[in-house]
This record gives structure tokens, sequence and C-alpha cells, in this order.
């Protein structure tokens, strides 16, 4: 008999990572607003889609000049992956569906590790805690960027756009499980740089995203 | 409407739809393998693209600038198993001093 799980253990375990996830959303607050978002629109971005990657995308592809459509289809490319995610917790989310809903929205990468008890099952109370915890953090950052980010100056002398690809990077490794997964990095990025001369900022990464078709092949 | 509140909340409700999806409609099933394994490779593929392009790209053109440099710290970092943290810091402060030495 395993025992059980609070929402307290889930938030109590998850700290350390909204700490990193809370100055994400500050370094997100500021990069927002450089980008053009306003400081509502940055802080209502975190509240309702909380989903770090995504946020960053969107807001990478408007700073680089990008369409508006661009920037959505790279960011709902790029929360693909909460599909199944979202499968694979659903066991665990019982209870009626606008309960089941809410919960998932607390599903990102870093709750979703933290409440796998192995072999592929979940505890739904370790989501919660963490998920909230999580989230709490990201908005507040979030927050305390876009109120705060006059105090640092611009992005640029503090080489804040330089985390854009170093994050995306230190992402990109923990995605990468195998070979197949290490070719479509690959191939993503070589798409992604031949055409960005021809096409708008932002369709590039839409192009990389068909490399994902490899995995048809058996 | 503004671009970036219409990208806000077109974001926000694709976001919900999508992790809410599986708990909502499928009740636990899995995926069929070929749409699982086609789905797994999107982050990848995406998430490399996001790098190339944030770090050697400017509208149109493809440049080598501060950003390589940061980029290429990363790496190392990564490699020697950095904090998430300090990986990004370490990319900051690397383009942030090239900037000031150039």
């Amino acid at each position: 008999m395993q025992a059980s799980h609070t929402a307290g253990d889930g938030a109590r375990r998850a700290v350390p990572l909204a700490v990193a996830v809370g100055v994400f959303g500050v370094t997100f607050g500021v990069l927002a607003q450089a980008a053009g978002f306003g400081a509502l629109a940055a802080i209502v971005f975190s509240a309702t889609s909380f989903a770090g990657s995504a946020q960053f995308a969107a807001a990478g592809v408007v700073s680089a000049g990008g369409t508006v459509a661009a920037a959505i289809v790279a960011a709902v490319l790029l929360n693909a992956r909460y599909l199944p995610i979202g499968m694979s917790v659903a066991p665990a989310l019982h209870g009626r569906a606008p309960e089941r809903l809410l919960r998932a929205q607390l599903v990102v990468d870093e709750s979703w590790a933290l409440s796998h008890l192995g072999g592929g099952r979940y505890d739904r109370r370790l989501l919660f805690g963490a998920g909230l915890a999580i989230y709490l953090a990201w908005v507040a950052g979030t927050t305390a960027g876009v109120l705060g980010g006059d105090l640092l100056g611009k992005p640029e002398n503090l080489g804040l756009d330089a985390a854009f690809p170093a994050l995306f990077l230190a992402l990109l490794v923990g995605q990468i499980h195998d070979r197949r997964g290490a070719t479509a990095a690959v191939l993503g990025a070589l798409v992604a740089l031949v055409f960005v001369p021809f096409v708008p900022a932002g369709l590039p990464i839409v192009a990389a995203s068909f490399v994902c078709l490899l995995g048809l092949r058996r | 409407m503004s671009g970036p509140w219409v990208v806000v909340l077109a974001v926000g409700l694709a976001t919900v739809a999508i992790k809410g999806a599986g708990p909502l409609l499928l009740g636990g099933r899995s995926l069929p393998p070929a749409v699982a394994g086609v789905v797994g490779l999107m982050a990848p593929a995406l998430l490399a693209a996001l790098v190339v392009v944030n770090a050697f790209t400017s509208g149109r053109h493809l440049v080598l600038d501060a950003r390589a440099g940061g980029l290429g710290v990363a790496a190392v970092a990564i490699a020697a198993r950095a904090p998430l943290l300090l990986v990004v810091a370490a990319a900051a402060l690397t383009a942030a001093l090239i900037r000031l030495a150039t």
C-alpha cells in the first residue's frame, strides 16, 4: 500500500521549481514588454495560458516582427505536447468535467514530472499542489517583471535576448530521449534556417514543425 | 483589438483546450501509436528551430552576433549539467559582456 500524498506535499516538493519558474516569469514579463505586450496583456497571458515555452515563443515571434497569426501558430504548436501529456494524467483526474478541465490547466512540464509516481501513474494531489505553487510563482514573477522591468534597463544590455535561445536549448535537451528525437531536432533547426530568408518571421518555426511527420515512419 | 491581445486571447483559449482535451474527453484512453509518434517529435523539432531562429537570425537575415556567444556558453553549461537558471544567466551575461567589449 503506497503512502498517500497531499497537495501540501506537492507544493513543498515544487518549491525549487517554483523559484526557477518565478525568475523565468520575471524574464518573461520583461521580454513581453520589450516585445510590445502591454503590462496587463503580459500578466493576463501568464494567468490564462500558463505555458512558459509557448509564451516565450509567441513573444519572440512578435518581437522579431512576425505576424499575429505566426505567433499564435508557433505557440499552439509548442503546446501540442500537452495533448499527450494531458492524456497521460487523465486517469488520475477523476471528478466532474469542469473540475477535470480546471485541474488539467495546472499541468506544465515541471508539475507533470513531479507528480509522476512511476510506471505512467500520476498523483492528482501532488499534481494539484505542485501545479498551483508553480502557477502562482509564474504569474507573480510575470507581474514583477512587468512592473519592475524598467529598473533593469534595456533587455539587450543585460543580454536577455540571448536568454531566449539558451532557455530553448535547455528545454530541447530535456526533450530528446532517443535518436529519432535528435534527428527531429537537427532537421527542425536546418529547415527553420533555410526558410528564414524567404518567409515572414515565425513561419520558419512553423515549417520546422512538419519535421515531426518523421514520427509516421515505423 | 491590438495584436498582442489577440495573441493572448487566442493562445489562452487554445492552451485551455489542448491541456483539457485529454482529461475532459478521452477518459484516459491512450493515443494511437502513429499519432503519438508524430506529436512526440514536435517538441524537439520546434524547440531546435526556436534555438537557431532566436540565436542566429534578425528579421529575414542570418546573423552571427553576441547571442551566438551566449548560446555557446549555454551549451557548455548544459553539458556540465548546470541548473537551468545558471545556464540562462551565463548566456545572458556572456552576450552582455561581448556587447560591452565590442
